[in-house]
């Protein structure tokens, strides 16, 4: 137990003293974690509104695929974007491996599905309640999508913030395509694993807090947003 | 004034629908002229909600014609609007929900908006312009939905039930608006089960019956003695089916 209280105070005082170290890790966190949510956002969320208009045999394939791949192990994502991305790998000679934005690859590619399967389903009930009217008004389907992307704001908060949890708190794909290089690919959640195998709890801890106190204040300020923007538009 | 505007007089012939099998609509045929409004009733399940989604274009026939005075059907469309008897409120202002559709069809912002704010305050919902449309009550959102059509200046307007589960003070102010929009000139083509409303707003009765036309008639002949024996049954309360 003194082990957990010796580790808890030295993390404590790591984050209160601003180690360089721990914020160039927590800045590359969030910087890596951030763009592949707007990487995936750009593709997962119209194609789960399409999805969610669009009628056309195979639809309902591609939705069991989709909801497959949300489940998708972050290692095997890691691991097919490694193979992409290694030397011999189709897309070798763009010399991304091992780099911050291998990294927002792999996280894009585990996300974009479930930014895209959760969008579906928020806003194919609002399409449901949405279709006639729409199509009164001479909307198509596939000009209904905006529309509906608006009108569900609220909803693909929690989307999109469904899809930062997990960006942010995966091991697996950052490890195996990142690799872990201490000042250039270490992110928060691989120091962790590497700090805690050898032994630094200290640091570990630290950064767990961090990574903790992160997730609470986006949550945080996502909740505010919403009650804002729901007070004024219902 | 612009008495139909190149849609009416709609002619109607042996028009049909079927659903899964099951016959919902079967050779109606009718014409209806400009005029005051026109009120389609009949028992639960003749297929009033049925018809009026048919002529708007919202289901495609499955036989007969539906022919617009001047206008192909597309282009009849467009002078068209339709409000549910459940009204659909987008999520946001009751303003922002009457813009919406004028910015589909291409109004300027300061323009769209000025009209807009215009039609709400013609039909005294100025006040509810900035709530949020789906926070407002049921008569409230029925009436910014036939605002929303009224801001449109349709030539042809379906309402659907326009009253339906509304208490009488809202039933009112519907009736209100409804009238109001069938003075600018709009064709108004309307469902109600509330007799006594289709009594105070009719120019002419469409009596549906089992898919059927059964009866076309001016409202104060028609209420007075009508000449099919399910509508005379139909008016004094018998249960039809």
């Amino acid at each position: 137990m003194s082990d957990f209280q010796d580790a808890l105070s030295a993390a404590f005082a790591l984050v209160a003293g601003q180690d360089p170290a721990l914020a160039e890790i927590v800045g590359l966190s969030l910087r890596v974690s951030l763009m592949a949510l707007a990487l995936a956002a750009l593709v997962g969320l119209p194609l789960g509104a399409l999805l969610a208009v669009a009628r056309f045999p195979g639809r309902h394939l591609i939705i069991v695929g989709m909801n497959a791949l949300m489940g998708l192990p972050p290692v095997v994502a890691g691991l097919v974007i490694y193979l992409l991305l290694s030397r011999a790998g189709p897309f070798g000679h763009f010399g991304l491996l091992f780099t911050p934005s291998a990294m927002v690859i792999a996280q894009a590619v585990l996300i974009a599905p479930i930014l895209a399967a959760l969008t579906r389903e928020v806003l194919e009930g609002m399409w449901e309640e949405y279709r006639e009217q729409l199509h009164s008004f001479g909307v198509s389907s596939w000009r209904a999508v905006p529309t509906l992307l608006r009108d569900g704001r609220l909803a693909l908060v929690t989307v999109l913030l469904a899809g930062f949890g997990r960006a942010s708190a995966e091991v697996g794909a950052v490890m195996v395509v990142g690799g872990n290089i201490e000042g250039f690919t270490r992110v928060m959640t691989t120091a962790i694993a590497l700090e805690t195998s050898k032994g630094d709890l200290p640091l570990a801890l630290g950064l767990g807090m961090v990574l903790m106190a992160i997730v609470l204040a986006v949550n945080g300020a996502a909740h505010l947003l919403r009650e804002r923007v729901a007070r004024m538009s219902g | 004034m612009r008495a139909g505007s190149g849609l009416l007089p709609l002619q109607v012939e042996g028009l049909g629908f079927v659903a899964g099998g099951v016959p919902i609509l079967q050779d109606v045929s009718f014409r209806l002229e400009a005029g005051p409004p026109s009120v389609l009733i009949g028992p639960n399940g003749a297929g009033k909600s049925t018809l009026l989604r048919l002529l708007h274009g919202l289901l495609p026939p499955s036989g007969g014609v539906i022919r617009w005075a001047l206008l192909p059907a597309e282009v009849a469309r467009r002078r068209q609007a339709m409000v549910f008897q459940r009204p659909v409120m987008l999520r946001r202002s009751a303003l922002a929900n009457v813009e919406y559709p004028l910015r589909l069809a291409g109004l300027p912002g300061p323009e769209r908006r000025a009209r807009a704010q215009a039609v709400l305050g013609e039909f005294g919902l100025g006040d509810l312009a900035h709530r949020p449309a789906r926070r407002l009550s049921g008569g409230e959102q029925q009436r910014i939905a036939l605002a929303r059509a009224a801001a449109m200046d349709p030539a042809m307007l379906f309402l659907d039930e326009p009253s339906a589960n509304l208490d009488p003070a809202a039933t009112r102010a519907v009736e209100e608006i409804v009238t109001a929009i069938a003075a600018r000139g709009t064709k108004v083509l309307m469902t109600t089960h509330d007799l006594g409303q289709a009594r105070r707003l009719a120019g002419d009765i469409l009596f549906l019956h089992r898919g059927r036309v059964v009866e076309h008639a001016p409202a104060a002949r028609f209420f007075a003695a009508p000449a099919a024996p399910e509508a005379a049954a139909f008016l004094k309360g018998e249960l039809l089916w």
